[in-house]
């Protein structure tokens, strides 16, 4: 899973209900992702969902690259393996991470954005359901 | 709900209603409604560089469409003890991007503890609204004196700025900026530079629907920073010439019975107070 470069992870698209639905065999699995409806497809979501998506990936990627047009190649490859290494120290999948380490290599620790106003993780009033995120993320599912 | 994992890692807006408010629009307007829309400052914003330092100026009105909805609102933010920062467009996009800006200037000072540059919090400003395309809908007018000297810079809502000596924004900002271009000059006195603000606002509140009440300014300078809040009242309310109250006498009284009620005393209780 981790051994994915930055541009194969960025997400070209919004998943939507009933395109190419992500069940098994192609299927939509509506236990998870709910029923389809050919309206949702068609409408617009807002346009700003797919920029807000990739926001930190596209700025991680230019930052990269940058990095290595000044410094050469050695420059962005230490600090994608320690960001690699801090991005491992999580807690279980369910409950919220303080993300410390994250934070303090990225330079968010000192940067207050609206990802820290609104919708914070750490205050979300659900959770997810401990045996089917542990599951999910261990690839069971 | 698995979908929603990842949103659940990181913050930020969350657009799971946009699909939801298109189509609640589409169909207002099909049955002849509308939605309801933001409040936004209607304002005047100015500011403009004297010989000691900034003069940041503001009306106090807030409007709803085509109500006011705050007679007396606050639109110069604090940014950092010595940068202020004036709002216009929505409202509360003015006044959280001030907010966050604060707080961003305050974490930097503490970082690397020096005081704020203008440019700083205006560079923070444009990435920031830029990011947002526009659709965080605050124009604002940074001014501040630091040890470069006094700046001033206006940032647009799609994260534009400019860098020049007087500046003004807002719905009002045509009648402002006439006064300026008319009587600005370089390295003005305290007293003549306030009054060509001052008049640029009044300017702004006389001539558009969208600004009125009050001219609060702002004088940052090397030493300090007064805020006169109120420094003139440009419209008070009038005062009540007639009286709708009929006298008594004008209806006619017809009949009047009285009809007194018996009521007997049963119990009288006195609890006393304690008076400190």
């Amino acid at each position: 899973m981790d051994t994915r470069g930055l541009r194969s992870q960025m997400k070209d698209s919004v998943p939507v209900a009933g395109f190419c639905p992500q069940g098994a065999y192609g299927l939509q699995d509506s236990l998870r992702s709910g029923f389809t409806s050919v309206k949702n497809e068609l409408l617009p979501s807002h346009p700003l969902e797919l920029s807000e998506k990739n926001y930190q990936l596209n700025k991680d990627k230019m930052n990269l690259s940058t990095l290595r047009n000044i410094q050469g190649l050695h420059a962005p490859l230490k600090l994608q393996m320690e960001y690699r290494a801090a991005r491992q120290i999580q807690r279980l999948p369910f409950l919220p991470s303080s993300n410390l380490a994250l934070d303090t290599l990225r330079g968010s620790d000192d940067m207050i954005g609206f990802e820290d106003v609104l919708n914070d993780p750490a205050q979300s009033e659900i959770m997810g359901e401990p045996h089917l995120m542990v599951e999910y993320k261990l690839g069971l599912l | 709900m698995l979908h929603n994992l990842s949103q659940h890692e990181t913050g930020g807006f969350n657009f799971e209603n946009s699909r939801r408010n298109a189509v609640l629009e589409s169909s207002l307007s099909q049955n002849g409604l509308k939605a309801p829309n933001p409040r936004k400052t209607g304002t005047t914003i100015a500011g403009l560089i004297y010989k000691d330092g900034v003069i940041l100026g503001a009306d106090t009105r807030a409007t709803d469409d085509m109500v006011v909805a705050d007679k007396n609102c606050m639109k110069i933010h604090y940014i950092a003890p010595n940068i202020y920062c004036c709002g216009a467009g929505v409202a509360a996009d003015a006044e959280i991007t001030t907010q966050i800006m604060a707080s961003n200037v305050e974490l930097h000072m503490l970082n690397t503890g020096r005081p704020p540059l203008v440019a700083m919090v205006t560079r923070q400003l444009k990435q920031m609204l830029f990011r947002y395309q526009g659709h965080v809908g605050s124009s604002l007018i940074v001014g501040g004196v630091d040890v470069t000297g006094p700046q001033l810079y206006s940032v647009y809502p799609h994260g534009s700025y400019d860098k020049l000596p007087f500046l003004t924004m807002g719905s009002g900002a045509a009648a402002a900026v006439s006064v300026f271009e008319d009587r600005f000059k370089p390295n003005m006195e305290l007293e003549e530079a306030e009054r060509l603000v001052r008049d640029a606002i009044a300017a702004g509140i006389f001539c558009d629907l969208g600004s009125g009440s009050n001219v609060d300014l702002c004088i940052i300078t090397e030493k300090g920073v007064e805020m006169k809040r109120g420094y003139e009242i440009a419209a008070t309310r009038g005062e009540r010439e007639g009286n709708y109250r009929y006298k008594r006498g004008t209806t006619a009284v017809l009949t009047k019975t009285i009809t007194p009620l018996s009521l007997e005393l049963v119990q009288e209780s006195i609890q006393t107070m304690d008076q400190d």
